[in-house]
């Protein structure tokens, strides 16, 4: 029997497989159609102080190998978040959940994350600070050292959860922007959100997503995701949760080699939606193909 | 929802740029007419969703016109060939509303669905009246089928070529209904919203992400707060949509 578990910030997860934000909402529609325990944890919807409908559409354009979005954080606001999805995930998930907390000023984050940490079920923060589809803030804070390292110390002192700050690829030195961060309270880093893409329309000679822009992700971006996880690898001390174009349990394997000590999976769901829990099912069977007894011990095992 | 692999048990042209697919497979997620399933394709990252035609304990039908890379690609497909297919997605039409005759309005693509749902009201004893739209002649489908199926059935064609020269909506005006049920593009709907004289459903089409309610990709406001076109919808009642 191959283990699975890894340990994220102190608490233990089956395995290291999150469904991202964006992506499985608050969790009880996949629990429908499968029992949604089986995951590690899953990170939820994008959670602003304010509700949401985000931007006009369209807001999704299909891509070779994945896909753009546009949706800019569209959610019913924290104080809904709170009332009424946390219950309604509650009766379908019995495991700790991973808050996705998203702000247009520092204060917004600090008052989202406050508002939320009196939640029992509520095992880490994932504060995104590089949602490349809204103006005014989103990845204004993760493009630059100063803003992440702003935003991290001003929320770690309205929470003593573990918390991991979303980078965004979108800049020219993530390393930098992951110390800045370590140094400023995070306890791991979550990365990469989407990449900054664009279709146009040849019927119409206009770009397809009706913000022009959107998030880029899919398979097409695991290179630049691994490659980006394996650099900040070295550079700090805190764990990470490597995503971008994870698709298999492969791919979960080939993540935490560059130092991942859990995955998120995102684009992937919404053309699968059980992708998760297939990837869990085959994640023993993969191990014991690599001679992989113990899925922790291979955190950051290409450097 | 079900996720499952279907055999296609055959893939023929029936108008222009229009054909007709029939899939053999579990249907016991269907659960409503108007409802949508959504293909995966060799090749393409996200699935095509496309509306139920028809459907009984052991095939779907489907009825898709080709407009775009994945539905080329689809047009090419074989019998025997399989398909992965995820079934019984949207909410679907309801029926209960309809009086005992409700006047079905299809535009273009936006005609099969109506189908099945014909098929329904029929079955639940009312008299049903259709109006089909076409831009021409060559693009008409399914008219034998409705007047099969025992509906009072009008075409109608922008050019004049075939049936009503005109839109839906001149057809509409000589029926008398005691309710309407539609699904057809944006230009149409904007019409029968003038010219309407009951309550009625809608049935929207948006750009998707995943088609089962998890990306937010197709929201859209309505008067009863932000809906998913594709898990809360696709169909919406005349009432509620903000125009």
């Amino acid at each position: 029997m191959v283990n699975t578990k890894v340990k994220l910030s102190g608490i233990e997860l089956d395995n290291p497989i999150i469904p991202a934000s964006g992506t499985f909402g608050f969790g009880y529609e996949f629990a429908e159609i499968y029992d949604i325990n089986c995951l590690g944890t899953f990170s939820f919807k994008g959670t602003t102080k304010d509700p949401r409908f985000g931007n006009p559409t369209p807001r999704i354009a299909e891509c070779d190998a994945g896909m753009i979005n546009a949706v800019g954080l569209q959610n019913p606001g924290v104080e809904k978040v709170i009332s009424e999805e946390l219950p309604k995930l509650k009766a379908c998930f019995n495991k700790p959940v991973m808050a996705n907390v998203s702000g247009f000023s520092v204060e917004d984050y600090a008052y989202t994350v406050e508002m939320l940490d009196s939640q029992e079920q509520i095992g880490w923060f994932e504060v995104n600070v590089s949602c490349p589809n809204v103006h005014g803030g989103g990845m204004s804070f993760g493009t630059s050292a100063e803003a992440a390292a702003e935003v991290t110390s001003s929320v770690r002192k309205v929470t003593k959860k573990p918390l991991y700050i979303k980078l965004s690829p979108n800049v020219t030195n993530i390393v930098e922007i992951a110390k800045a961060c370590e140094e400023s309270g995070a306890d791991g880093i979550s990365m990469i959100n989407t990449m900054l893409g664009m279709r146009i329309d040849l019927k119409t000679r206009k770009p397809v997503i009706a913000n022009k822009m959107g998030g880029f992700s899919g398979p097409a971006i695991k290179p630049v995701a691994l490659r980006m996880v394996y650099q900040v690898y070295e550079a700090v001390k805190v764990p990470i949760i490597g995503m971008g174009g994870i698709a298999t349990a492969e791919d979960v394997i080939e993540m935490m080699l560059a130092g991942a000590t859990a995955v998120e999976i995102g684009a992937q769901n919404l053309v699968d939606p059980f992708a998760c829990k297939d990837i869990i099912d085959n994640l023993p069977k993969v191990m014991e193909k690599y001679k992989i007894d113990n899925l922790s011990s291979i955190i950051g095992g290409a450097h | 929802m079900t996720q499952g692999i279907y055999e296609i048990l055959s893939n023929e042209k029936i108008a222009l740029n229009v054909y007709k697919m029939i899939l053999c497979g579990d249907t016991s997620a269907i659960t409503a007419s108007g409802q949508f399933v959504n293909i995966k394709l060799d090749g393409k990252f996200l699935r095509r969703p496309i509306s139920i035609c028809d459907y009984n304990d052991k095939t779907i039908t489907i009825i898709y016109k080709v407009v775009g890379v994945g539905t080329e690609q689809m047009c090419e497909m074989l019998a025997g060939e399989k398909l992965d297919v995820l079934v019984g997605l949207g909410n679907g039409y309801n029926l209960d509303k309809s009086g005992d005759r409700p006047l079905l309005l299809g535009g273009g693509v936006g005609v099969p669905p109506m189908y099945n749902l014909c098929k329904k009201l029929i079955d639940q004893g009312n008299k049903v009246s259709v109006i089909l739209g076409f831009n021409t002649k060559e693009e008409v489908f399914l008219e034998d089928d409705f007047k099969a199926l025992g509906a009072e059935v009008t075409v109608t064609t922008a050019d004049g070529s075939y049936g009503v020269k005109g839109f839906v909506t001149d057809a509409m005006k000589n029926i008398d209904y005691t309710y309407f049920f539609t699904c057809g593009p944006m230009p149409m709907f904007k019409a029968i919203e003038a010219t309407a004289v009951t309550s009625g459903q809608y049935s929207f089409e948006e750009r998707m992400g995943c088609g089962f309610g998890a990306c937010m990709g197709c929201s859209c406001k309505t008067k009863y707060g932000n809906k998913r076109i594709c898990k809360d919808g696709p169909v919406l009642e005349r009432e509620e949509i903000i125009w």
